[in-house]
């Protein structure tokens, strides 16, 4: 999974662009969390912006692997689903890439994905130094799998949205799940084909473009 | 695994309070490894460290020359901050064990890695 170098300029590009998603204070290395870091790809990337991160994956063998690319990071072998095992107000952010769409698979029977989702969510929340942002990269299978995702993260306290970047195109097509740990921001503009890669501009509004924020109306606080 | 997220665990396991406690360090295995010194990074963790713990955990790893706590003015010292610098991001927990005070729970450190995974029954609520 490592090795194809198609594959790694995938996962740092995404995670270029959670960082970016993330709106970090410029110049200030922060201290963040890296969910589902596998290999430590992404965490390479941070590293490189000269932040201090701490991934957590459930794979003793991908973990294994980011040992030997002598990633800069502290590792974690757990379950994000179990919760995020730190104090609170730990983190000045976090990013996930391509991962918590697992918390959507019963693995076990006893597996109940939205407790996991809470459960994830929830303690993330508390880890997150007020006003902190996650920045979560995933692959949903369909639309209810994100409303599942995206009502546990408000249940659990979060406002933001999803960023759908190149919405018309299946191949570069790429949700990132924008959450506040603080008071409502806006949410950042999508990226599509019209954009330089350096530059953001001014993009236009057009019928494909879905970025649409949570609504707490009707929800009912568990 | 180094001090500074030791500092912070506190596993989400049933019949441990929702705040957590500090988990207690044991280490076999320790390694020094050089980080470059960050001044502002350092200082903003300080408001961060439970003193207690990090305390119990350099005498448990045989750490000299580690402060007591926070000093007044200390973003600016640069002896207090090199300090902290050196304890919390340059001492490596290669082999050893993370302890739950309340529970007596172990997790294990295995290469500088810490096993956080819960049982069934301890996620259970």
């Amino acid at each position: 999974y490592g090795r194809n170098s198609r594959m790694i300029d995938v996962q740092t590009k995404m995670a270029g662009r959670a960082l970016e998603l993330l709106c970090l204070p410029e110049g200030q290395p922060c201290y963040l969390l890296d969910i589902g870091c596998g290999s430590g790809l992404s965490g390479d990337y941070l590293s490189d912006e000269g932040h201090y991160w701490v991934g957590i994956d459930i794979s003793p063998a991908m973990l294994d692997a980011a040992l030997d690319r002598d990633t800069e990071g502290d590792l974690l072998l757990g379950d994000m689903g179990q919760g995020i095992p730190f104090k609170p107000g730990s983190f000045d952010g976090c990013i996930s890439i391509s991962a918590i769409q697992w918390l959507c698979n019963a693995n076990k029977k006893s597996d109940i994905p939205a407790k996991r989702l809470y459960c994830f969510f929830s303690s993330l929340y508390s880890v997150l130094v007020r006003g902190a942002r996650a920045v979560l990269q995933l692959y949903p299978e369909n639309s209810e799998q994100l409303e599942l995702i995206t009502t546990q993260a408000t249940k659990a306290g979060f406002t933001g949205g999803v960023v759908v970047d190149f919405p018309n195109s299946a191949k570069a097509k790429k949700f990132y799940l924008c959450l506040f740990s603080g008071p409502s921001t806006f949410l950042p503009k999508a990226l599509n084909e019209s954009n330089d890669e350096e530059e953001t501009r001014e993009s236009e509004f057009t019928s494909e473009r879905i970025p649409y924020r949570m609504a707490r109306r009707g929800l009912v606080r568990k | 695994m180094k001090p500074l997220p030791h500092n912070l665990p506190s596993p989400h396991v049933r019949g441990v309070g929702p705040r957590g406690f500090p988990l207690r360090l044991q280490a076999t295995e320790v390694r020094i490894n050089p980080v470059e010194f960050n001044p502002d990074f350092v200082a903003r963790m300080i408001p961060k460290v439970e003193w207690a713990a990090l305390l119990e955990a350099a005498d448990t790893l045989h750490l000299v020359e580690v402060p007591k706590g926070p000093i007044e003015g200390y973003e600016h010292d640069e002896k207090f901050l090199r300090q902290m610098h050196h304890v919390l991001l340059e001492v490596d927990v290669l082999e050893g064990t993370l302890q739950c005070p309340e529970s007596g729970r172990l997790f294990p450190i295995s290469r500088g890695i810490p096993n956080m995974l819960l049982s069934d029954e301890e996620t259970e609520t």
